[in-house]
Formats: C-alpha cells, structure tokens, sequence
C-alpha cells in the first residue's frame, strides 16, 4: 500500500478514425495520493477528456494499465461531473442530484437526506422542486456537482465543469467546489484549459502534451488552503506559478497549432 | 431643423395596453366565427347562398338537435369514436416498442429500417381495398386501416426521439452505474417522450381521417357513414350534422392531448401558465 489512489502505467489509448489511426494518448504515467486534488491543463484535443472517460470507465484503455485504489466497496469507485448540461431535463433538481443514490438502490428516506444535505452546500435548497429549464447555467452545473458528491464516490471527475458560464459565475462555482470539497475531502481529477481554476483549485498541475497526450510536466501548488479565489489571484506567488505552468504549456498549444495548420 | 420629441402616452403604462390588447385578441375570437355565421345565415335568406347546398346554419342547428335527441348521431359517433380507439391502441403500442429498439440497437434498426421506408409513403386509403379483402367489410378492417396509420407516425417519431437523446445522458446513466433496464427507464423513455408525444398528436389526426374514409367507402355505421348515407339520400343538413360531430371530436380531443401533454411531460420548457 502505498496510499495512492490512482496509478497509471505507461497508459495509451487509439482510436481507428477514417481508416487510419488516432493515437489519442501515449505513455501516461501517473501517480495521485488519496486526496489529492490534481489538475490537468493541456491544448485543445490532447486527450485530456478521453484520459478523464478511461478514469470513469465509459472507455477502455488500448494499452498499459490502470489503478484505482478502492478502500471502500460500499462507495462507487468515482462520479463524473460533465463539461456540457449533463443534468436531466426530465427529472427536478432533487431526482437530479439523487439520482446516483437511486441507481445505487440507497433507501428514498435516506436518500432525501443526503440530497437536502449538497443541494443546501450548493445553495440549491429552494429549487429542489424546479426542472432544470428554469435555471440559469451556472445553477445546473452547481446541480451536477452536487450529484456527483451525494454517491460519496472515492474518486471525483470533472471535466471542464464551469466552462460553459460567465466569469463571475465560474469564480463563485469554484470558490464554492472549494469550500465543499475542503469539508468533505476526496482525490479529484479536474481537467480544465485555464491555467488560473488549475492553479486557484489543485495541489498539483499536470501538463499533457498535444497529441498524442502524455504528461508533459506537473508544477505543485504550494499555495496554502483555506484560498480565496480573487485573493490568490493577486498574489506574486500566483503570478511566479502561471508562468511556470505556461512555460511547458506554450509549446503544446503552438505544437498543437501547426499540427492542425499539416492536417488542413 | 426641427427635432422631433417623442413623449411617451401618460394615460395608460405598458400594463394596461397589454390587458387592452389581450382583452381585444379574446373579443375578435370570439367575434369572427359569430359574424361569419350571421353572415352565411343573412346570406341564405336573402338567396345568395343556394340553400340546397348551403343550408343555413339554423337549419343545421334544428337538425342537429333532432338528431340528438333521436339517439342516432350519438350512436354512429360512439361507434366512430369506439374504432378509433382500438385501431389507435393496436397501432401505437407496437410502434411505441419498435420505435424504442430501433433507436436503442443499431441491428434492430437496419433490420425494420428498408421496410418501414417503404411501406411508409404508401398511402393509408390505398391499402384499403386490400384491406377489405383480408378482414371483410366487419369491424377488423376499420380497426386495421387506421392501426397502420398510427403505427407509421408513432414508430418513427420514437425512434427519431430516442436516437434524439444526448450521449452525455447516457454516459452519466453508466458512470452512475444504471442497468440497462434503469437507462431505458429513466433515460430513454422520458428522452423520447416529447418526440413520441408529437407521434402520438400526429397519429390521432391521422387517425381521425382515416376512420372517416374507411366508413364512407365500407361501413353500416360511424360518422363516415352518417354522412355518406345522408348524401344518397340528400339529406344536405344531415351532412352538415356530421361535419359539425367531427369538427367536435377533432377540437376536443386536441385539448385532452394538450392536458395530457403537460401532465406526462411536466418538464418542457417555454411553456405558459
């Protein structure tokens, strides 16, 4: 036992696409401590969402090998929180955010405690009963985090989860994934393209590379937590960080332009 | 140069010229089928409108209430309304469940796919002499003509409403850990269900037209015979009568739907009241 949580070794993934072949990840090698709370930053198209799919299991790796640690059966291994509206028209915040609970076959009084319990950290309390319809983006995406959190999953996946609303919003969705996940610790994989959530959320930064994606660098944060995001944000500290993650970075994404400017 | 200053009205604010405007929308609907019925009546009194064709419509309302009271058009509407009901439900379910496993299953789906295309675009009434031949001139045919009819538009606008559902559903259903029997249940079907909605509004037009034809070319009883029957015998109010029963049945069936609509789909959005 070493206490990591998720290891990969020499992982890789292809994709047969027009009768040729789409190395979408290549040799990624990874270790993550219980706990920890990782991002992964990275030009568009390097894997990044594909390395997320293979970690939630919706795809299967090509080669190498995968480690997830589960220290409690009883708890799903990991929930996933999904870059676009993944919340379900047809259900109200509530069923929403039970949902995973549901398909666990957790008990409906049980259940209804559990949900109260997120849907008040996320602030969603008055709209248990609203379909999402009526609510704003930044609200549907504070309902996706929630469900994620209410299966107790060991694991926790976010892709992208706030790129989608306005910035103020983010700042606010990101303060509050703070707070919750500070009371409620648990190994958390985020993937995003701004330096400053990676920097602003994780203890650790990974660089992938354009395709195919391997992690090309990984900066620690040495930030100390409780953080406040505008704070942080104006600290030399912070500033030192950015540039050392756009240092690797910079090259991945002009990599990834002139990649794109050969296929066209 | 002169500038020219808008002031805004002060006696009414946008409130009250939006109740104004409201009201006014709810008195000329109310208002224009009246005046168009005075119309038609001034009409065939004065002798405008040849009132061996156009009856006036107090003529028709007499005949109408006669009719009533006299038990017959009730009993060829239930015997109508009673046809359209089976051959609805002995459509729809089948197209409800093909519909869902073709747009679940890829091999399902090229399995019905050539077939349904073909035999889609055929028109109903043109199967019906065919029909005929099959069941008789009984019942089962006026059942069958208009089960096809229903079973088209319901297939096909399940499978486009299932095939309609976002990925992203889907892999939240497996990353939650959902069966295959709990991703149907609670992903597929409610996905589908405005789509199969719309089938289903659409299918019962159909349905209504169909049975109509089918009794006017075949039947001893329904609407469409009704009518059929008071054309030989030239009983033009009588005509009238029916088209005013189907007209009935159209509108109100309409307004049930649209009851159930908002009851099995509470979630749609843009929606009023």
């Amino acid at each position: 036992m070493s206490g990591d949580r998720v290891v990969t070794r020499h992982l890789g993934m292809r994709f047969p696409l027009r009768g040729r072949e789409l190395v979408a990840l290549e040799d990624v090698n990874l270790r993550m401590a219980d706990q920890e709370f990782c991002c992964i930053v990275g030009p568009s198209g390097c894997g990044k969402t594909t390395f997320l799919r293979i970690l939630a299991g919706l795809e299967r790796q090509t080669a190498g090998e995968l480690h997830l640690e589960v220290t409690d059966p009883a708890r799903p291994l990991s929930a996933m929180v999904f870059q676009e509206q993944s919340v379900f028209p047809w259900m109200t915040v509530e069923e929403n955010v039970g949902y995973g609970l549901r398909m666990r076959g957790v008990h409906a009084t049980v259940r209804r405690g559990v949900v109260a319990h997120y849907l008040e950290k996320v602030g969603l309390t008055q709209f248990a009963k609203a379909y999402p319809y009526q609510l704003s983006g930044g609200m549907k995406q504070r309902a996706s985090v929630a469900r994620a959190f209410a299966t107790a999953p060991q694991i926790l996946l976010m892709d992208e989860p706030f790129a989608a609303v306005d910035e103020q919003t983010r700042a606010l969705l990101q303060e509050e994934l703070l707070r919750v996940w500070e009371s409620d610790r648990k190994t958390v994989v985020y993937i995003t393209h701004s330096i400053d959530e990676a920097l602003v959320l994780g203890d650790r930064v990974l660089v992938m590379s354009a395709r195919p994606g391997h992690i090309k660098a990984e900066i620690p944060v040495t930030l100390p937590r409780p953080r406040s995001v505008y704070e942080l944000k104006s600290t030399p500290e912070f500033a030192e960080l950015v540039a050392k993650v756009w240092e690797p970075l910079r090259q991945e994404v002009l990599g990834s332009f002139s990649a794109m400017a050969r296929a066209s | 140069m002169t500038i020219k200053v808008r002031t805004a009205r002060a006696s009414r604010g946008l409130r009250g010229r939006f109740v104004e405007g409201v009201a006014a929308e709810r008195l000329i609907g109310v208002a224009s089928p009246i005046l168009l019925l005075a119309l038609w009546e001034g009409a065939g009194r004065v002798g405008v409108l040849d009132a061996r064709f156009f009856p006036a419509p107090s003529a028709i309302a007499g005949t109408f209430v006669d009719l009533m009271r006299s038990g017959e058009l009730v009993e060829h509407t239930w015997t109508s309304l009673g046809r359209i009901l089976i051959g609805f439900t002995l459509g729809a379910v089948p197209g409800l469940v093909i519909g869902i496993a073709m747009g679940l299953s890829r091999l399902v789906r090229a399995a019905f796919k050539p077939v349904v295309g073909a035999l889609y675009p055929v028109p109903k009434t043109a199967i019906f002499p065919l029909l005929l031949l099959v069941f008789g001139i009984g019942e089962p045919s006026k059942y069958a003509i208009v089960a096809i009819g229903v079973f088209f538009l319901v297939l096909l606008n399940t499978m486009a409403g299932v095939l309609g559902i976002e990925p992203v559903y889907l892999d939240v259903g497996r990353n939650f850990g959902a069966g295959r029997l709990q991703v149907f249940r609670t992903i597929a079907l409610p996905g589908a269900l405005p789509l199969v909605f719309t089938g289903i509004r659409l299918a019962w037009g159909n349905a209504l037209i169909l049975i109509v034809v089918a009794e006017i070319l075949a039947a001893r009883s329904g609407i469409g015979y009704f009518i059929q029957n008071s054309y030989q015998t030239f009983q033009v109010e009588k005509m009238y009568a029916g088209l005013l029963v189907i007209s009935f049945i159209g509108y109100v069936s309409f307004l049930l739907l649209d009851e159930l609509e908002r009851w099995l789909i509470p979630w749609k959005a843009g929606r009023t009241g």
